[in-house]
């Protein structure tokens, strides 16, 4: 085991690392974003507004991320009329690509999460909000997403440190974040054994880190639950 | 319809290695499972510090990683030992080191599972067990292995879809199993939106069956057991 060299290619390691990081907050910004929308619509008893969600959620749940990130990445490319639209300066652009399949996939599985905690948010709040005369809007604004985003926190900060591991896979579209940096190195040097296991500490530490944020993000937003 | 260009035989030889893989990853992960939840619920505690770490390590490397690692990292490693005895170049096949790979990250989660399910099996059931003289391992095997499969079933359908997914990744170490087929199929057409759609449907058609499959087998093992109805 050669120490001196995991040592050294910390610093490399490190600026994959921040990638990877820029990868998974820009993708459950815009995942949480895209996920709203799919929610409220999967909730609806309108077959023609659920059916859409239903199969987007259950086409980004059922097929591998990797599947997803190549149908962007060079899937796209086929068609010339991609080719030529304004997109393609974009989507020409591994890290967009990696950007916008990982905001999709991650928004399927945060869409069912959000399901999960608007329905599960007391009938009797919500009859209250109807009886203190508040419209559905300002209902769901005030009382209804505030309390839903307390009940699906916990299962979101799972899905982040999920999305940390699916962003090893944007290094098989070239990108250069904390698992594309290893194999870099490791294409140079040939030490798979001490690389990979210098990688795969920092990804721990990484999600050590995210864990111990959401858990400080939930002890605040439910700090009235807390019993003296 | 797509037009798959004669290479639809090819994507299907690609599925029937993915089921395998996933297959044969699941019943070392079910095993390494079972180990790591034993171990973390054992009374001693090197036993279950071993545990804990193999599911915390394990949980929080991506999967990729590990692949990468076990393959990669294999070859090196079983060199040197064969080094050792005289011998030369050893290398894990792709099939085996991707099975091992993904039954470890899968065992990681199934110690999790299982430990919350041997904790739903009342103590009283293993003194009774020792009242009527039977060994430990005896009533490991007769009077809890059997519940707790049925307690951890669902959580383990859940792991094995990931499972499912997660043998994908093995095509980047040159396992020619669905993606693999499609990039090579890929690289003769010259159509990567095709073939990856196609291999998207083959994974969504695989977790379908999977879906049902657990659904019937969750009916089965659940039989006899009165339900709440609220």
């Amino acid at each position: 085991m050669n120490f001196q060299l995991m040592w050294d290619s910390l610093p490399q390691l490190l600026q994959g690392a921040v990638l990877s990081l820029q990868l998974v907050a820009v993708s459950g910004i815009l995942g949480l974003a895209l996920a709203l929308p799919l929610a409220l619509g999967r909730i609806s008893s309108n077959p023609l507004i659920s059916a859409f969600p239903y199969a987007y959620i259950f086409f980004f749940r059922g097929t591998p991320l990797l599947v997803q990130l190549f149908l962007v990445y060079y899937g796209l490319g086929q068609f010339e009329a991609v080719r030529n639209s304004i997109f393609w300066p974009i989507l020409r652009e591994a890290y967009w690509c990696a950007v916008i399949t990982m905001s999709l996939h991650t928004a399927a599985y945060i869409a069912e999460i959000l399901r999960g905690a608007i329905q599960a948010v007391p009938v009797g709040e919500v009859e209250a909000t109807r009886a203190l005369g508040m419209s559905r809007v300002t209902a769901f604004r005030r009382i209804i997403l505030p309390r839903a985003a307390r009940i699906g926190l916990p299962a979101y900060g799972n899905e982040v440190i999920l999305m940390l591991k699916g962003s090893a896979l944007a290094s098989t579209v070239t990108l250069l974040e904390l698992t594309g940096m290893a194999r870099t190195i490791i294409a140079k040097t040939y030490t798979p054994v001490e690389i990979f296991l210098a990688a795969g500490a920092i990804y721990l530490a990484l999600s050590f880190l995210l864990v111990q944020g959401f858990r400080l993000l939930e002890r605040r937003w439910n700090r009235h639950l807390v019993r003296a | 319809m797509i037009d798959l260009q004669g290479f639809g035989h090819q994507l299907l030889l690609g599925a029937w290695m993915t089921i395998r893989l996933a297959l044969a990853a699941l019943v070392l992960g079910l095993g390494l499972g079972l180990l790591g939840a034993v171990m973390k619920s054992s009374r001693l505690r090197p036993l279950r510090i071993a545990g804990d770490l193999y599911s915390t390590l394990f949980r929080g490397v991506p999967e990729f990683v590990v692949v990468l690692l076990i393959y990669f990292g294999s070859t090196s490693v079983l060199t040197t030992v064969s080094g050792w005895f005289g011998g030369g170049f050893v290398e894990l096949s792709p099939f085996a080191a991707g099975t091992f790979a993904l039954a470890v990250c899968f065992g990681a989660y199934a110690t999790e599972v299982f430990r919350g399910a041997l904790l739903t099996i009342p103590y009283g059931q293993y003194e009774a067990g020792q009242a009527l003289g039977l060994s430990k391992a005896r009533i490991f095997r007769r009077i809890v292995l059997p519940q707790l499969w049925r307690i951890a079933l669902p959580g383990l359908g859940n792991l094995f879809m990931v499972l499912m997914k997660d043998t994908a990744l093995v095509s980047v170490i040159g396992l020619e199993e669905i993606m693999r087929k499609a990039q090579i199929a890929t690289g003769a057409t010259k159509e990567p939106f095709t073939f990856y759609l196609a291999a998207a449907c083959m994974y969504l058609c695989i977790t379908i069956v999977a879906t049902i499959g657990l659904q019937l087998l969750e009916r089965r093992t659940n039989r006899g057991i009165r339900r709440v109805h609220a």
